[in-house]
């Protein structure tokens, strides 16, 4: 079930890509998208009734079952890049409202 | 009208994800979801830490030397067993740093704000950065055993700096000891690295002793390197925050 939610939020970032003209927007539909990547991965891993992968005085041995650690690490890395390209976007449409004062891509307009 | 092709196309992504993942009959057939079978996944030795050799079972406070002694197996895949990964995950993350300064660059002042920040705003938020900058550093020094580690350690930090530069219209950081303060750390890393080259014969090599699982001092280089991961991304997320909320000066 949450397989299709977050398969339904990739295309809802998608969709926002393709019709949005606001640089804002379009970063915000780049991060829906990347949410719902995110949770498509990690839910590749889940285990029915598995433990955090932690070991911890609770949950002490490796023989029990846990849920699967490597998509998990896999999205510690995406988020992370997530975070420098949401970061990098931002200081262009900064850059951009400065120099042409508008966010709007279509009423973007040369000297 | 272009809202309708969208949607059409839309509707053809879709299609296409769902009959690939749920429908159809080839070998590469998803699992189901929860039902998933960790012994035929490379998982399996992470959580037992049995990639080199087989060490039995391995039990929290009493296993002793083990390949990776980190107790969170998040952990272990990151820093040991794809360290390399983190490697190019932090050379990324300078990368766009490094663009937002550029992108933003020039001799610059803060931006003026709506409202003045009154005094108790001020004192109130200096006591809460405090906490928060103990709570950051917390929470990346014992990466190994807890939930967390050097990047949400980093993001805790700086977003006490974030905190800083919103209850004080006149605050700034020192962006040159930043720049240095995350140079430091990823030279370290990398140096790190090469020493692991040299006494363990890999790059990232875990050449240190690796104690007892679930003590603070254990699992060799994991400690050092989640505190160089969490330094550095803390200072390079706060001077981005510097670089959003200044504007250059005229002239």
């Amino acid at each position: 079930m949450i397989q299709y939610f977050a398969i339904g939020l990739i295309l809802v970032g998608i969709y926002g890509l393709l019709t949005q003209r606001n640089a804002i927007k379009l970063i915000v539909s780049l991060n829906i998208f990347e949410v719902g990547l995110n949770v498509f991965i990690i839910s590749v891993g889940f285990v029915k009734d598995g433990l955090a992968p932690i070991l911890t005085s609770s949950a002490s041995s490796s023989a029990l079952m846990y849920v699967d650690p490597l998509p998990q690490a896999l999205v510690l890395t995406s988020i992370v890049i997530g975070v420098g390209i949401t970061a990098l976007a931002l200081a262009f449409a900064k850059k951009m409202h400065n120099q042409f004062g508008t966010y709007d891509l279509d009423e973007m307009r040369g000297e | 009208m272009k809202q309708a092709v969208s949607i059409l196309l839309i509707i053809t992504v879709g299609f296409f994800i769902f009959s690939a993942l749920y429908f159809s009959d080839e070998p590469l057939k998803f699992n189901e979801y929860g039902n998933v079978n960790l012994e035929d996944r490379v998982s399996d030795s992470y959580i037992n830490k049995n990639v080199n050799d087989d060490t039995g079972e391995t039990v929290f406070g009493e296993s002793k030397n083990l390949e990776s002694g980190s107790a969170n197996m998040v952990t272990s895949v990151v820093v040991n067993y794809r360290s390399f990964d983190t490697l190019g995950e932090v050379t990324v993350l300078f990368i766009s740093a490094f663009g937002v300064g550029l992108l933003l660059s020039g001799k610059r002042k803060r931006q003026k704000m709506m409202h003045k920040p009154n005094f108790i705003l001020k004192q109130g938020a200096r006591i809460v950065v405090g906490i928060m900058m103990i709570f950051g550093v917390y929470v990346f020094v014992h990466g190994h055993l807890t939930p967390g580690g050097g990047f949400p350690g980093g993001a805790i930090i700086a977003a006490s700096v974030l905190l800083l530069y919103l209850s004080d219209d006149e605050f700034r950081v020192k962006v040159k000891g930043m720049k240095a303060a995350e140079g430091t750390a990823g030279s370290l890393y990398v140096i790190i690295g090469l020493l692991g080259l040299a006494f363990g014969g890999y790059f990232l090599q875990n050449f240190l002793p690796t104690g007892t699982v679930g003590e603070v001092i254990s699992s060799g280089i994991i400690p050092v390197v989640y505190i160089l991961i969490g330094l550095k991304v803390g200072s390079e997320l706060s001077s981005v925050v510097d670089s959003f909320l200044t504007e250059e000066v005229e002239g």
